[in-house]
């Protein structure tokens, strides 16, 4: 990877039974992210995708472009808009894009930008990659 | 409610050991549409750790938090070594600040994630907004 690369553009359909799996797998079980009643009482306009969940999905990107698991030295955003997911067998697409923003001796750095719906609902995604 | 200021700097008892198995990373990778190759678990796989260390100090009374008022604002992790099988992880949370705005408290976290020797695995850092019952 070189300065300046723009990685391949990485498509994810989120639906609500990927979120209860992500519920189990990680230990939340915050209902915001599985009860229409409970996401709409403190304001949400739905269910929404757990933060973690987003930022896993930017991972998997990460390793879909170093060809290989275990390269991420660093990894991080803002949770700055929620992904909402409805209540079809649909779901909703979650765009991963990538560029590579400098190299040096430490990594890959990867400057991300994780949309839904045309929106950014990161803020400031980055990564780290160690130099294959 | 409002949380305690004497909060920033205070560091929580570490949570009691996690033992990473094989099926914990293919369930975490499955869910997140990974694939576990038997090596390397997914990177925000120790958010499974560092989720227990941050509910510990969200449910510890002293504290002051309303757990239904809090939000996660921002995450961040540095790694010395991927998680992989057989790691038995411990967190180790220290609060680093503590603000106030706009009638909220903003929570800067951040977990020490060790392994069964005590050395470093990874290092988790969240942000974590609790708002006041005005701005709720």
């Amino acid at each position: 990877m070189n300065t300046g690369d723009v990685l391949p553009e990485q498509t994810y359909t989120v639906t609500r039974a990927d979120l209860v799996r992500y519920a189990g797998a990680s230990g939340d079980r915050n209902p915001i992210h599985w009860s229409d009643r409970v996401a709409t009482s403190v304001g949400l306009p739905g269910v929404i995708a757990h933060g973690m969940f987003t930022l896993a999905l930017a991972a998997r990107a990460l390793d879909t472009w170093a060809g290989a698991t275990g390269r991420v030295r660093e990894l991080g955003c803002k949770f700055t808009k929620p992904v909402v997911v409805p209540d079809d067998d649909t779901g909703v697409d979650v765009v991963v894009r990538g560029t590579v923003s400098n190299v040096t001796d430490e990594g890959v750095q990867v400057a991300l930008e994780v949309t839904c719906r045309g929106e950014k609902v990161l803020g400031m995604p980055r990564a780290v990659l160690a130099r294959g | 409610m409002t949380v305690d200021a004497s909060l920033a700097g205070r560091t929580f008892p570490p949570t009691p050991p996690y033992p990473v198995s094989r099926e914990r990373i293919e369930e975490f990778a499955r869910a997140t549409g990974s694939t576990y190759d038997g090596g390397a678990a997914p990177a925000t796989f120790p958010i499974v750790v560092a989720f227990g260390a941050m509910t510990a100090l969200m449910e510890d009374e002293s504290v002051g938090i309303a757990l239904h008022r809090v939000v996660h604002g921002e995450q961040r992790f540095t790694y010395t070594r991927p998680v992989v099988a057989g790691d038995v992880l411990t967190a180790t949370l220290t609060v680093d600040t503590l603000r106030q705005i706009g009638g909220a408290d903003i929570l800067g976290t951040r977990s020490e994630i060790t392994d069964q020797d005590g050395r470093p695995v990874c290092t988790a850092f969240a942000t974590l907004v609790h708002r006041g019952e005005e701005s709720a």
